[in-house]
């Protein structure tokens, strides 16, 4: 008997007659013999909880972690705080251990917190309608991509190299699937997309443009620019956004976006190796009915009580099968719950002050390190920089009990000597400075 | 309408946004240790906001309480029964809980060099490993998220295989059994749906599966058991058919939490499957996710598999082995989302089978099994049979679904009235109306989880519902009357849909309306 479950020899004898076999093989029975699986699987045996704990404990002390190591690593996740009442709330069995809300008069909790969630959401990327959470970024940007080809029957997208590099992968791997062809458009020379060669890019059969903000080299891109040259042949603009920096940058929405989506690991979410985090998807009005995944929706009961429920599931899978318009089932709730708990925990004015901090930590930050900028316009949170000698950068830094950030070669060939340095509230003045001393002495070496 | 002095009365609705008064907070910024400059200094006019964002202003307790009200009006697993077909709602051990928040997972970043990252990496290499031994084929990727997110991996796998052999084909084959994620995947896949029947049996109709298995049929997906909770008879026959066709078989592992350790897809000839780590391996469900969908698949689909792949390279000269990330794959089909995967998920899992060992994971199914064939004899007496009538009276694997025809034709009351009485009774009712083929249907899986007694007491409602249906119909058809709210205006709902909270004089379509249409609803998953 395991501990999870509690069949007694003696239940086991009165359920088995209850059934009318002999035995528990009997079960079985229905499947052909020469299927059945005639040895143990090949598994060690069990273990106890303190001796599951301890082993787990001994492979996550083979990892360096964000308390290990002074990291200026981003790139599409984090090393935000997250505040306590995030773990106490999110520890509930209440919103831990339910499924997806198929009850509504016995989850108000979960659907009412979806609706609080989209509300928040529409907020910051200033679209009216929000679904209640997608997987990541990434792969809301593959989703708006297969929206686009449900709205507009068109056959392309356009993609500046500003959007994250696993977004532009992810919707690749999905338009293989949904029959369509992706065509990356270069950034400028100063680490920005240009409008120019957006507008060049897209033709009458161009269903999306996706843009990013910032993108990934932290460039603050002039969005609205971008957005009117993207549809000038009708197609929709598409941007992906973090949402900590829309506390202060322009909603994406204001400046014609038809889409915002995002990743919300900022929002709440632990860094835990790449997920579970959430991806959010807000659209203007027109696109309600064709939104993925769930939403919630406001209404009454029969004693005209307020509540909320699952609303316009007839795009959905288990409705409308082969004409969904999306497969997702199920998807983040519970991260995001974590993100409107921070949202909320941060505040309208808290939301501004964290955004102005990292944009002031991030501008010393690039002051400080003195390394020839590969994108020396506006930046928020990250900021990308040439270095003369990479790998003696790391190798300085490492020692240093400092993480430096992310190698752009690995997404970038035309990068090669590029570091992407993130900023978060996290990152102190004296973290940077330790930092800046590794880079001067990088540049004096290479000048010496 | 309501007690002025009821201390949740009038205010439990409220969204936290009507909570808020400008001025408090909960948050407070860490001190700014660098020059203060403007905004404007720093960013083009162009790029920044002009008001804020109307986030909830709202002080740590009330926030606190606000969440934690909420949190009490759901009902969940960890208070009772949740047989939910198709969900596998198994206990959450508390130890994974603790496990995934250690700050070696929890705060370790992705994108970490992988040599600062073995614990990581050594973590999805062995879980890798077990899932590759529990569905017996050898080829495992973690990266999609859910179970529908698997099937598409295992689809657009599909397509790139008969690509790279020369020959594209249009159309996948579902049965009408199939869970709605399958043909929703197809059809994201750029395939057509082709629809297979079901014999008398319960299991694939095999003559319609000869008709339609053509050369242009890409694929096959099946759930074995299916979604009636039957494993299907004619497994080895149907393998035949698919493979002569060409066609990949592709094998939805929702519900693998009845055959673990005793038959395994791989074994039966299946080319590609998807585990949903959040049923069978017992991730806490979170309200509709966080979960993990990992694929494990055979030699010929593996060269297609999403980068990057886990990989352990043989250390040299007697030096410990590296676990890599390998991104060098030029037949993959790319990514499927963000990073590695759900990793938190997988500290779960992994800790879920080292609990368990191969053992404890047959013994699952087992109880499993037993359990659901215990419950569906309790519902075969007599006062229950008579209008739940069991829709495929076979001995069943996990779960079993029971049509609710008798009641609405003998008590007037439908699936869905019996549905939401049990909320009164506080045991959450199964999965209704699905699978579609079957009338009224509900479908139930106890899991192996639950004990004699709570299946017992289960029994014991559905048996008290229906003997009061029988004396007065409307009591059901009224129901719940202890939940939190009645029965919620779905149609109204999507009729005038309010999906974001906006000031009263903002909001166009705002819910103090009249209730003119009746509530309604159908079940689903
Ligand atoms: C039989 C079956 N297939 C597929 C899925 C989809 O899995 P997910 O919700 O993880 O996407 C489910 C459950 O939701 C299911 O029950």
């Amino acid at each position: 008997m395991s501990r999870y479950t509690g069949v007694t020899d003696r239940e086991l004898r009165e359920m088995l007659e209850e059934i009318g076999v002999g035995s528990l093989d009997e079960l079985f029975a229905e499947i052909p013999e020469a299927l059945r699986l005639r040895r143990d699987i090949d598994l060690p045996p069990g273990r106890s909880e303190q001796e599951v704990f301890e082993e787990l404990s001994a492979l996550a002390a083979r990892n360096r972690h964000c308390d290990e190591e002074i990291t200026f690593l981003g790139a599409g996740m984090y090393d935000h705080y997250v505040p306590a009442v995030i773990d106490t709330l999110l520890q509930r069995s209440e919103f831990l251990t339910p499924y997806t809300p198929y009850q509504p008069e016995v989850s108000q909790g979960g659907l009412q917190v979806m609706f609080e969630f989209q509300t928040a959401i529409s907020e910051l990327t200033g679209l009216p309608v929000s679904n209640a959470s997608v997987y990541d970024g990434p792969s809301a940007v593959a989703a708006a991509g297969y929206l686009a080809k449900l709205e507009t029957r068109r056959s392309r997208l356009v993609v500046s190299r500003g959007l994250h590099p696993h977004s532009r992968a992810a919707l690749r791997t999905h338009a293989a699937g949904y029959g369509m062809e992706v065509v990356e458009v270069p950034l400028g020379a100063e680490g920005a997309t240009d409008a120019a060669a957006i507008e060049a890019a897209v033709d009458d059969d161009t269903a999306a443009v996706f843009l990013q903000q910032p993108n990934f080299l932290g460039t603050v891109e002039e969005l609205g620019e971008l957005i009117e040259a993207g549809k000038r042949t009708g197609a929709l603009a598409v941007c992906a956004a973090d949402p900590l920096p829309l506390g202060i940058l322009k909603p994406p929405g204001e400046l014609g976006a038809d889409i915002c989506v995002g990743e919300g690991q900022t929002l709440g979410n632990r860094l835990d190796f790449g997920g579970p985090s959430f991806g959010f998807f807000a659209a203007a009005e027109r696109f309600l009915r064709k939104l993925p995944g769930r939403i919630a929706g406001e209404t009454r009961d029969v004693d005209g009580r307020r509540g909320f429920v699952l609303t316009l599931q007839t795009r959905e899978q288990h409705i409308r099968r082969e004409k969904a318009t999306h497969n997702i089932c199920t998807a983040q709730a519970l991260n995001a719950l974590a993100g409107v708990v921070y949202l909320s925990w941060l505040g309208r004015r808290g939301l501004v002050e964290l955004a102005e901090l990292m944009l002031r930590r991030t501008h010393y930050a690039r002051e400080a390190l003195g390394l020839e900028a590969i994108n020396p316009g506006p930046v928020v949170r990250e900021f990308a920089v040439h270095v003369p000698d990479l790998d003696a950068l790391f190798d300085r830094a490492r020692r240093a009990g400092i993480n430096p950030g992310y190698r752009l070669a690995r997404d970038y060939a035309e990068y090669e000597d590029g570091l992407l340095v993130a900023i978060t509230e996290r990152r102190t003045r004296a973290d940077i400075d330790r930092l800046a001393a590794v880079a001067g002495s990088i540049r004096e070496a290479v000048t010496a | 309408m309501s007690d002025p002095l009821d201390p949740r009365a009038g205010e439990d609705t409220l969204t936290i946004f009507e909570r808020s008064r400008e001025g408090r907070r909960a948050f407070v910024p860490p001190r700014c240790d660098v020059p203060e400059l403007p905004v404007e200094e720093l960013l083009p006019q162009s790029a920044v906001r002009d008001r804020s964002a109307e986030l909830p202003e709202i002080t740590e307790p009330e926030l606190v309480r606000h969440y934690t009200t909420l949190s009490s009006k759901n009902f969940h697993l960890d208070e009772g029964f949740y047989p939910l077909g198709s969900c596998t709602m198994k206990h959450n051990p508390k130890l994974h809980e603790r496990v995934a928040a250690v700050p070696g997972h929890a705060r370790l970043h992705p994108l970490q060099d992988p040599e600062y990252a073995q614990g990581a990496l050594e973590l999805m290499s062995r879980l890798q490993g077990a899932l590759a031994e529990i569905a017996g084929l050898p080829h495992v990727s973690l990266q999609p998220s859910a179970g529908s997110h698997g099937e598409l991996a295992g689809l657009l796998l599909t397509r790139a295989y008969h690509e790279a052999n020369g020959e594209p084909r249009s159309k996948v084959l579902t049965p009408d059994t199939a869970h709605g994620t399958n043909p929703a995947t197809v059809t994201m896949a750029g395939y057509q749906v082709v629809k297979v029947g079901t014999d008398p049996d319960g299991g694939v109709d095999l003559d319609d599966l000869r008709a339609k298995a053509d050369a242009d049929v890409a694929c096959l997906m099946l759930t074995n058991p299916n979604t009636l909770g039957l494993f299907d008879r004619n497994i080895e026959e149907i393998e035949r058919i698919v493979h002569d066709a060409g066609a990949t078989l592709y094998y939805d592992g929702a519900n693998l939490n009845a055959v673990m350790g005793i038959a395994r897809p791989g074994d039966i000839g299946f080319d590609i499957v998807h585990f949903n780590l959040h049923k069978t391996f017992t991730q806490p469900h979170g309200g509709g996710g966080p979960g993990a969908g990992p694929i494990a698949v055979a030699d010929r689909i593996e060269p297609f598999l999403p980068v990057p792949q886990v990989v352990r390279r043989p250390g040299r000269n007697g030096t410990e082995p590296f676990f890599d990330l390998e991104y060098d794959r030029p037949l993959s089909i790319g990514k499927m989302r963000g990073f590695q995967g759900n990793f938190g998920v997988f500290v779960r899992t992994y800790a879920y089978i080292r609990s368990l060992g191969g053992d404890g994971l047959k013994e699952a199914s087992q109880v499993a099994v037993l359990n659901a064939n215990y419950l569906k004899a309790l519902l075969a007496r007599d006062g229950i049979a008579e209008y739940l009538p069991i829709a495929f009276d076979r001995t069943c694997m996990h779960e079993f679904v029971v049509s609710g025809r008798g009641a609405k034709e003998r008590l007037g009351v439908r699936t869905l009235d019996i549905a939401k009485r049990m909320l009164d009774h506080r045991v959450h009712p199964p999965t209704v109306y699905f699978p579609l083929l079957v009338e009224e249907a509900l479908m139930i899986e106890p899991t192996e989880t639950e004990t004699k007694e709570r299946l017992d007491h289960f029994a014991g409602v559905v048996r008290a519902i229906l003997e009061e249906a029988g004396d007065d119909p409307e009591i059901a058809k009224g129901a719940p009357y202890t939940a939190p709210v009645r029965r919620l205006d779905e149609a109204g709902a999507a009729k005038r849909p309010v999906v974001r909270w906006r000031a009263r004089d903002e909001n166009p379509g705002d819910p103090a309306r009249a209730q003119d249409a009746p509530a309604s609803g159908t079940g689903a998953m």
